[in-house]
C-alpha cells in the first residue's frame, strides 16, 4: 500500500515535470507562428523588407522552439500509457480520439509544412512559402483546439457513460468536445500564447532598442508587441475572468482553493488578497482581505453567499497552498501585462514609443513574464482539479500504472537530468540568437537620432535585402 | 453495421507503424552513420537530406501511439507499462537527435557535442525499437486488464536480437537513402556501407526468423501449419529477390532501387511479425477485439481518418517532391 503511494506520488511529480517543461514550448510556438505568418504576409503585401528581416529573424528561434515542443511532446503521448496505464484504459476511449484527431489535423499539418517553410523559400518562391507558413500557423491552433478539449473534458467530462469494465464511453461526442469549460479554457489559453509571444517579441525589441544596435527593425517589433500588449492584456482579464466564473459553475472546489475560502461564507465572502493557507487548521494565516469583495466579483452580489471548504469533505481538497499561490502569481502578471500595455499607448500617443528607457526597460524585464503566467494558470488549474484525473470520476489514485517505484523513481530523474542538460542548451542558443539581431543597413543612418529610424529612405529598406537573418 | 471497425483500425495502426519504421528509420538510419562519416562537409550535407523532413516522419510514431490509446486503450495501458524502460529509453535518445538537428547549427565549440547527441541518440532510439518489438513478440502477460510482469521481463537475449536487428536495418535505410539523394564521395561511400549493412541485415533477419516459431506454439504453428505455411516459403524468396535487387542497384548506380530494395526487406519483415500474431495485438494475451475501444470511438476516428490519412499522404508526398533529387553541397541551413 505505502509503495503504491509512493509509485502514484513519483508518477505525478513526473508528469508535473515533463508537462511543465513541454507546455513552455507550445505556448511560445503558437504565438510565434502567428507572428511569423503575420510578418511574412506583411512583407508580401508591403514589399518592406523589414518585415522579411523580421521573418528570418524569428524563424531560426520558431525552429529551436518548435524542435524542443515536439521531442518533450513525444514523451506525453507516450507517458499515458507508460505511468498511467489505468486512466488510459479508462478514459482512452473519449480523450483518445481527441488525441487522435490533434495528430491527423495539426501534427501533420505543422511538420509537413515546417520543412516547407524552414528550407524551402528558394524551392516554391514566396506565395506558395507563406501558404507554407499559414499552414504552420493553422496547425498550431488546431492542435491547441483538440488538445484542450481533452483536457477540458478531464475538468468538465459531459457527454459519456460508463461501461460493464469500468471505461469511459463516450455517447454524444459534440458534447463531449464541448464540454462546459472547453470554449472558455481555449480562449484563455490561445490568448495567453498570444501574450507569451508578444512579450517575448516585445522584450527582445526593447533590449534592442536599449542597444541601439538595429533601431529600425527593433523598433518594429517592440511596436507589433506593444498593440498586441494593449490590445491582447485587458481581453485577456476578461476572458479570464469569464473561465473563473465558468469554473465557479462546474468546479467550485478549485474555486474556494484559488480564494482561500477554507470556511463558507453565508452572508458575503471576502477577498483575500495575500496570506499564507494553513491546511492543517484549515485557515489563511496573516491574510489580508477586502470585505465582501469575493463575492461581488464572483457572484455580482457583496452579501451573496459563498461556500467554503468546509463544505466538502477533506480528502476530496486540492492542495490549497499551491492552488492559491499559482492563482496569485498569474493574476499578478495579468495585470503587470496590461500596466504594459497601457503606459505603452501613453508613449505611443506621445510619440516616446521607441526613446522611453524606462518602458524599454520594463519591457525587457517582462519578456518571460508569459511563460510564468502560463505555467501558474496551468498549476492553478490542474492542481486544482486534484485529487480527480477525470473531475468527480476517476481518482488519482485509481489512475496509475502497476509499475513499481524503483522503475518509476529511476525514469523520473533521467528525464530530469535530460531536460535541464538539452532543454537547457536549447534556451541559451535561443537567447543568443534574441541578443544577435544583426545590424540595420546603413551605418550612418543608426548613429542618427531614433526618430529618423521610422522615415529610413527607401535605398536603406534595399540594402536590407542582403540580410537574411541570423 | 456489417464492417469490422477493430479490424480496419488495426489495419490502420499497423500501417502507422509500418510508415513511422521506414520513415523515421532512414532518418535514424544517417544518424547512427554518422560517425563513420568523419568529414564536418559530409555530416552537413548528411543532415540536410533528412532535416525538412524528419519531423513529419516522426508524426507517425505520434499516430501510432496517440491511436492506439484511442482505438486499443486496453493494448495501449499494458503493452507500454511492459516495454517501460525501452520505450524511455527511445524518448530519450529521440530527444537528443531530435534537437540535434537545430542545436547543431547553433554552435561552432559545442558542434561535435551534438554529432554525439544526434549519432547516439538515433543509435539509441533504434535499438529500444528493436529490443521494444521483440519483447512485444516474445507475449506480454495481462490479467484484470493491467500488465502483470515486472520491469526487466523485456529483456531477453531475443529482444537484444530483435533490437540489433532493427539498428542494422535503419542504417540499411539510412545508407540507401544516402546513395538515392547525395554524389560524389560520400554516395560512393554510403554504397559500401549499405552493402555491408543490407548483408547484416539478411543475417539479421535469418535469425530472428529462425528464433521466432520457437518463442510460441502459435508462431510455430503460424509458420508451419496450412495455409500460412505458404508465406513462410514464399518470404525467404522474395527477401532474396529484394537483396538481389539491392545489390544489383548498388552495382549498376541506380540510386533509388537500393532504396527501394531496402524497403521492401521493411515490408516483408513487417507482414511476416503480423502474420505470425494476428488476430492479436497484446500476445498472445488479448486479441484486437478484446483491445479494442466501445463502438463509439471507433467510428467517430475512422470518419476523420478515412479523409485525413490520404491528405495527409498528399501533401508528405508534396514535402518530399519539393525537397526531390540529390542534395546540392552548396545549400546550407535554413
Amino acid at each position: 500500500m505505502f509503495e503504491s503511494l509512493d509509485a502514484t506520488l513519483l508518477a505525478r511529480f513526473q508528469f508535473a515535470f515533463t508537462v511543465s517543461f513541454h507546455i513552455v514550448f507550445p505556448a511560445f510556438s503558437i504565438g510565434l507562428a502567428s507572428y511569423l505568418a503575420v510578418l511574412e504576409g506583411l512583407w508580401l503585401w508591403t514589399k518592406d523588407e523589414v518585415y522579411f528581416a523580421l521573418f528570418n529573424f524569428w524563424k531560426t528561434i520558431f525552429a529551436l522552439a518548435f524542435g524542443m515542443g515536439v521531442v518533450s511532446g513525444i514523451v506525453m503521448s507516450y507517458q499515458f500509457g507508460t505511468n498511467w496505464s489505468v486512466f488510459s484504459d479508462k478514459a482512452g476511449p473519449v480523450i483518445g480520439p481527441l488525441m487522435g484527431y490533434e495528430v491527423l489535423t495539426a501534427f501533420f499539418l505543422e511538420a509537413g509544412f515546417l520543412g516547407v517553410m524552414l528550407f524551402g523559400l528558394n524551392r516554391v518562391g514566396p506565395k506558395l512559402h507563406f501558404f507554407a507558413t499559414l499552414m504552420v500557423a493553422v496547425g498550431t491552433l488546431i492542435s491547441a483546439t483538440w488538445i484542450l478539449a481533452a483536457n477540458s473534458w478531464m475538468q468538465t467530462p459531459a457527454g459519456f457513460a460508463v461501461n460493464d469494465v469500468g471505461q469511459f464511453v463516450p455517447v454524444d461526442w459534440w458534447a463531449v468536445i464541448f464540454n462546459p469549460s472547453f470554449p472558455y479554457r481555449l480562449v484563455h489559453m490561445v490568448l495567453a500564447a498570444y501574450l507569451t509571444t508578444a512579450f517575448v517579441v516585445g522584450g527582445v525589441g526593447a533590449y534592442h532598442l536599449l542597444r541601439g544596435d538595429a533601431p529600425k527593425r527593433a523598433k518594429k517589433m517592440f511596436s507589433m508587441a506593444m498593440w498586441m500588449a494593449a490590445i491582447v492584456a485587458p481581453i485577456q482579464i476578461f476572458a479570464g475572468d469569464m473561465h473563473g466564473l465558468n469554473t465557479l459553475e462546474h468546479q467550485p472546489v478549485k474555486v474556494m482553493a484559488m480564494e482561500g475560502h477554507y470556511q463558507s461564507h453565508p452572508d458575503g465572502a471576502p477577498l483575500i488578497l495575500f496570506g499564507i493557507p494553513n491546511s492543517a487548521e484549515q485557515r489563511v494565516d496573516y491574510a489580508i482581505e477586502i470585505p465582501k469583495l469575493s463575492s461581488l466579483i464572483l457572484k455580482h452580489d457583496l452579501n451573496a453567499p459563498l461556500a467554503g471548504l468546509d463544505s466538502v469533505p477533506k480528502e476530496l481538497h486540492p492542495p490549497v497552498g499551491i492552488v492559491f499561490w499559482a492563482f496569485r502569481i498569474m493574476v499578478g502578471i495579468g495585470f503587470a501585462m496590461l500596466s504594459i500595455g497601457l503606459w505603452s499607448l501613453w508613449c505611443r500617443w506621445r510619440g516616446t514609443l521607441g526613446e522611453n528607457r524606462w518602458l524599454h526597460r520594463a519591457a525587457v524585464l517582462m519578456g518571460p513574464a508569459g511563460f510564468v503566467a502560463v505555467l501558474a494558470g496551468w498549476v492553478t488549474t490542474e492542481v486544482g482539479r486534484q485529487p480527480y484525473t477525470v473531475y468527480g470520476h476517476l481518482l488519482t489514485a485509481n489512475s496509475v500504472a502497476p509499475i513499481d517505484a524503483p522503475a518509476v523513481a529511476t525514469s523520473l530523474i533521467a528525464f530530469i537530468v535530460v531536460y535541464f542538460l538539452v532543454f537547457g542548451a536549447g534556451t541559451f542558443y535561443i537567447l543568443r540568437l534574441m541578443g544577435r539581431l544583426p545590424r540595420d543597413p546603413m551605418p550612418d543612418l543608426q548613429d542618427g537620432p531614433l526618430r529618423t529610424a521610422g522615415i529610413t529612405p527607401a535605398i536603406a529598406t534595399k540594402t536590407g535585402s542582403h540580410h537574411h537573418g541570423a | 453495421m456489417a464492417l469490422d471497425l477493430p479490424f480496419i483500425w488495426a489495419a490502420i495502426i499497423a500501417f502507422a507503424v509500418l510508415a513511422y519504421v521506414i520513415l523515421d528509420g532512414f532518418d535514424l538510419g544517417v544518424g547512427i552513420l554518422f560517425p563513420f562519416f568523419k568529414e564536418k562537409h559530409d555530416r552537413d550535407v548528411m543532415m540536410n537530406s533528412v532535416a525538412p523532413v524528419w519531423d513529419g516522419n516522426e508524426t507517425w510514431l505520434v499516430l501510432g501511439g496517440g491511436g492506439l490509446m484511442a482505438v486499443f486503450p486496453l493494448a495501449y495501458a499494458t503493452i507500454l507499462p511492459a516495454l517501460y524502460m525501452p520505450l524511455v529509453l527511445m524518448l530519450l535518445g529521440l530527444i537528443f537527435r531530435g534537437v540535434a538537428f537545430e542545436y547543431r547549427w547553433r554552435t561552432k565549440r559545442g558542434e561535435f557535442l551534438w554529432d554525439i547527441a544526434f549519432a547516439g541518440g538515433s543509435m539509441v532510439a533504434a535499438f529500444s525499437q528493436g529490443v521494444a518489438l521483440g519483447a512485444l513478440v516474445q507475449g506480454i502477460p495481462v490479467a484484470n486488464r493491467a500488465y502483470t510482469g515486472g520491469w526487466w521481463d523485456w529483456l531477453t537475449p531475443f529482444s537484444i536480437a530483435t533490437g540489433l536487428a532493427l539498428l542494422i536495418g535503419y542504417a540499411l535505410l539510412g545508407a540507401t537513402w544516402l546513395v538515392m539523394k547525395t554524389s560524389g564521395p560520400l554516395a560512393e561511400r554510403a554504397r559500401r556501407y549499405a552493402l555491408r549493412a543490407g548483408t547484416g541485415m539478411l543475417l539479421a533477419m535469418g535469425i530472428v526468423s529462425l528464433w521466432t516459431p520457437f518463442l510460441e506454439p502459435l508462431y510455430f504453428e503460424r509458420w508451419f501449419g496450412w495455409p500460412t505455411v505458404i508465406f513462410s516459403l514464399l518470404v525467404p524468396l522474395l527477401v532474396l529477390g529484394c537483396f538481389a535487387l539491392l545489390i544489383h542497384g548498388l552495382r549498376t548506380e541506380h540510386d533509388s532501387r537500393p532504396f527501394l530494395a531496402a524497403l521492401g526487406l521493411f515490408v516483408l519483415g513487417f507482414a511476416g511479425i503480423g502474420i505470425s500474431f494476428y488476430p492479436y495485438i497484446v500476445p498472445t494475451s488479448l486479441t484486437i477485439w478484446e483491445a479494442a475501444a466501445p463502438h463509439e470511438s471507433l467510428a467517430f476516428l475512422l470518419v476523420g481518418a478515412v479523409v485525413l490519412v490520404p491528405m495527409i499522404l498528399g501533401y508528405t508526398a508534396y514535402a518530399y517532391w519539393v525537397f526531390r533529387g540529390k542534395v546540392d553541397p552548396e545549400e546550407g541551413y535554413h
